[in-house]
């Protein structure tokens, strides 16, 4: 596995490649990449935003998504795992957060991805605060529940 | 014994400090932390607390040398 905290802009297309590059002893064994990007978005809760801060623990966060992808490695049968997640000052149309799922099989990929996902979002120690087009400032309270929206 | 207590996000900002060493006598445990660190302010509902950078309850006991945070629910991805 590899998680990658990143202060500056990513690509998550290249990370994959580089990955892949890196780990090429999966080569001929996976028949399945699942990737998930997430992009930060212009708007939310109603207003315009053109900026965010994304703070984090150092230590705690790269501790708790180690162990949420060892669970998630435990639960699926899966080659690899790359996560990478942003941090500091990102903008619109940004990625926030990649997640990568490497397996021999599809479903092992997609479960596997999705659950990463869904714990990230409710154990991993990262805060967003907006910065609104009005110039306002204002923290994100909590995360939404993926499976219900 | 003495401890590290650190403070993330929109608490840091309320509370005004990031981090702070407190030393004590006695066992504690991590609600008893937070009273002792900040007498003036109770402890917002949806705190959640860390010690050594894994999620604890509030009657958890600290030990020497522990870092303590307290941060509001996590909204990362």
């Amino acid at each position: 596995m590899n998680i990658k905290i990143v202060t500056k802009p990513f690509d998550p297309w290249q990370e994959i490649q580089q990955f892949q590059k890196t780990f090429s002893d999966m080569n001929g064994k996976f028949g399945a990449t699942s990737v998930f990007v997430g992009t930060m978005r212009d708007f939310n809760d109603g207003d315009d935003i053109k900026g965010m801060t994304l703070e984090y623990y150092p230590g705690m966060t790269e501790k708790q998504l180690g162990q949420i992808i060892t669970e998630a490695m435990k639960k699926w049968s899966v080659l690899n795992v790359l996560v990478v997640h942003r941090v500091g000052n990102v903008f619109p149309d940004d990625a926030i957060v990649l997640v990568s799922v490497w397996s021999s099989h599809r479903g092992d990929a997609f479960d596997t991805s999705r659950y990463i996902m869904e714990a990230l979002k409710s154990k991993a120690p990262f805060w967003k605060k907006e910065l609104l087009v009005s110039d306002e400032k204002r923290w994100v309270r909590n995360n939404t529940d993926g499976y219900k929206n | 014994m003495s401890i590290k207590v650190r403070y993330f996000a929109s608490l840091k900002e309320s509370i005004g400090r990031s981090e702070e060493e407190l030393v004590f006598k006695q066992t504690l445990s991590v609600s008893d932390v937070w009273k002792q660190a900040n007498k003036s302010q109770s402890r917002p509902d949806n705190v959640l607390a860390a010690v050594n950078m894994e999620y604890v309850g509030f009657d958890t006991l600290v030990n020497d040398d522990d870092e303590v945070a307290f941060f509001p629910p996590v909204t990362g991805g």
